[in-house]
């Protein structure tokens, strides 16, 4: 999806559509989705444990961001399947989360990682090669070495761009539980992985050992009734790292205050709604993603039914709230009948955390303007993938009468659901 | 801040009010555990989340039940069974690989039962959250629930069920035959007993009275 400026108003038009549009692969399913810092680059992770790599058309870059195109740039397989002999227990090769570091040299480097194992990937450019060896053909044949009767210098010559990935480093064996998040620190050397239980420290350079900096298993499995979903880095402090739960807290913890961070420094909790208690709402209320702002100041959660947005100097509620389906509380049974209840979906900031944006069923995505207030609800169907076609906002009913154009909320696919 | 135009609705239509509805919603959320159960490697934080939705409606349940007049046995009797099954089924959806319980945690449930002298706080938690009403029903539950793990078992599950118990407080040699013939072998055997009036005491006795009714009932359910 491209934005192009128009005014006070941001369009949003159709620009590509990658992978087989027709075909539905199972291994094809699209996992997790990541721009490098630069926004050239854009990876993919899927189900089968492959990275595809898209850049953006280098020509466009200097007239409009905004039209530039994707193309593949690299692809490889990140993860295989595996089987852990101890437990008798398949390891799915899925990709659960893709994460740039930031560009040092003309190599790229990402982190990628299936349910356990998590591994650094360095993805460089050859674009010459040398030419003019002694003693091989060009083909790499030996040459006889009587025929060799002059000394020549090998030299560099232009040849086609070729993008290799090389697996740099593998750091396995450090969870019990499944992986759900990763998150490079600000200082450019470390990274936190996060599972169910517990969250481990990595040294980029050291692949040996971890320290674990949050354990919240009990001490009697039968005592557990609560889980990590997802954790992330403060952007600008190096100390400071957030974690949410399936309760529907954040907890934010100081590094620097102990070795394990099990007591946090900040506890992010909103109190109940009494009039909205239901059977489900600790199961709504489970946090599937947070990520915080450019700036640092600001952290974003999103439940199953809302996005809220945290100022990090205040912990009993949320500054912001966008309802993201609202139609689906009524509808909260079917969805634990149907397990759509359990779904999880991810949000993100714009560059100049003015607008966020996050998935919903039907290939639905929403975006809420914090500035304006104003939101706007979009598909990403299949029908309407012809390049600059101008995406029309939708809109669902949840009950009464259906307007024009509207679409109610039991028509809605809820197999076709955006990240 | 709501986006705008949307009112937030008081009331959440699709949330069943009604006993029946609740049950069939218990019911539900069983079966979703034991699938979960069943998977090699279950989803951990859906497993946790629909047992805290189990342990939700139960409360409910039994908050309601405990200010109705006790009813006929058998109503009573069949949402019983349903909510002694949960917690074997959250703890096999959680222990790891292994997936049978384990012997000395069932043990610990016998002990915790009298849930105001229980010593341990392990399973505590969960038996005292019926509230002060239910700790006479706390006792049959407990013994109900330790049989239909022991049944799915098999009969030499019995043995293995007390072989690693803490031998401290619970010899079952001594517990089960010994207590009568220790006390008049004289000072040494009172020695290892607590005093009569101590509620440890009580709590010792209560065990041995336990142990030997689970003896006893496997010994005439495997006679027929």
């Amino acid at each position: 999806m491209a934005g192009a400026g128009g005014g006070n108003d941001i369009q949003w038009c159709f620009s590509q559509v990658k992978g087989a549009v027709d075909d539905d692969v199972a291994e094809d399913i699209i996992s997790t989705v990541e721009f490098n810092h630069s926004g050239e680059l854009l990876a993919t992770g899927d189900k089968g444990g492959r990275v595809v790599i898209f850049q953006q058309e280098q020509e466009n870059k200097i007239q409009s961001h905004s039209r530039g195109e994707y193309n593949v740039y690299s692809t490889f397989q990140s993860h295989e399947p595996e089987f852990d002999y101890l437990k008798s227990l398949e390891i799915e090769e899925k990709i659960n989360k893709i994460r740039w570091l930031p560009q040092k040299n003309a190599a790229q480097f990402l982190l990628s990682t299936n349910d356990k194992t998590i591994k650094l990937w360095k993805i460089s450019e050859r674009d010459k090669r040398p030419e003019g060896y002694n003693l091989k053909e060009e083909d790499g044949r030996y040459r006889d070495p009587t025929t060799v009767t002059t000394l020549r210098v090998p030299v560099f010559r232009p040849m086609d761009l070729m993008v290799e990935a090389s697996p740099r480093r593998i750091f396995a064996n450090a969870h019990t539980y499944h992986i759900n998040s990763i998150s490079i620190n600000s200082d450019y050397e470390t990274y936190l992985s996060a599972d169910d239980l517990r969250i481990n420290l990595w040294h980029l350079e050291i692949t040996d050992r971890s320290f674990n900096i949050v354990d919240i298993k009990p001490a009697n499995m039968e005592e557990l009734t609560e889980v990590i979903t997802a954790a992330e880095f403060h952007p600008n402090s190096c100390n400071t790292f957030v974690y949410s739960s399936s309760k529907g807290t954040i907890r934010l913890c100081d590094m620097r205050a102990s070795a394990l961070c099990d007591r946090h420094s900040k506890l992010f909790e909103e109190p109940e709604d009494p009039s909205n208690r239901s059977f489900f709402s600790e199961i709504i209320s489970s946090i599937s993603d947070v990520k915080f702002s450019h700036s640092g100041r600001y952290m974003m959660t999103r439940d199953y039914l809302s996005v809220k947005i945290w100022d990090l100097n205040m912990e009993n509620r949320p500054v912001e709230t966008y309802q993201v389906h609202e139609y689906l509380r009524s509808k909260l049974c079917s969805l634990y009948e149907n397990d759509c209840i359990f779904d999880k979906f991810e949000c993100c900031w714009n560059g100049s955390d003015s607008v966020v944006m996050t998935g919903s069923y039907n290939n639905f995505f929403r975006m809420f303007d914090r500035n304006t207030k104003r939101d706007i609800t979009l598909e990403a169907s299949r029908e309407n993938n012809k390049p600059r076609t101008v995406l029309k906002p939708r809109k669902v009913c949840a009950s009464g009468k259906r307007k024009k154009d509207e679409i109610s909320v039991d028509s809605l696919d809820f197999n076709k659901k955006i990240l | 801040m709501f986006a705008r135009g949307l009112k937030r609705k008081c009331l959440e239509e699709d949330v069943p009010a009604d006993p029946v509805q609740r049950q069939s919603l218990l019911d539900m959320s069983l079966v979703k555990l034991q699938l979960c159960h069943m998977l090699a490697e279950p989803n951990l934080c859906r497993s946790v989340l629909i047992a805290n939705t189990v342990r939700q409606i139960q409360e409910e349940m039994t908050q309601d039940r405990s200010w109705c007049l006790p009813g006929p046995q058998t109503v009573g009797r069949a949402p019983r069974d349903r909510l002694m099954s949960t917690e074997i089924l959250c703890r096999s959806a959680w222990a790891g690989p292994p997936p049978a319980p384990d012997p000395a945690d069932l043990a610990s449930a016998l002990q915790v039962v009298p849930a105001a002298q229980a010593p341990r706080a392990s399973l505590g938690g969960s038996w005292d959250r019926a509230g002060p009403g239910e700790s006479r029903g706390g006792f049959p539950r407990s013994l109900d629930q330790v049989f239909e793990t022991l049944e799915s078992h098999g009969p030499g599950a019995v043995e293995e069920l007390f072989s690693d118990v803490d031998g401290s407080y619970y010899d079952l040699d001594a517990v089960l035959t010994g207590m009568v013939g220790s006390a008049k072998s004289g000072p040494e055997g009172l020695e290892t007993f607590p005093h009569p009036a101590s509620s440890k005491f009580r709590w010792v006795n209560f065990l041995k009275l336990s142990f030997i009714c689970l003896r006893q009932y496997f010994v005439l359910r495997y006679i027929f």
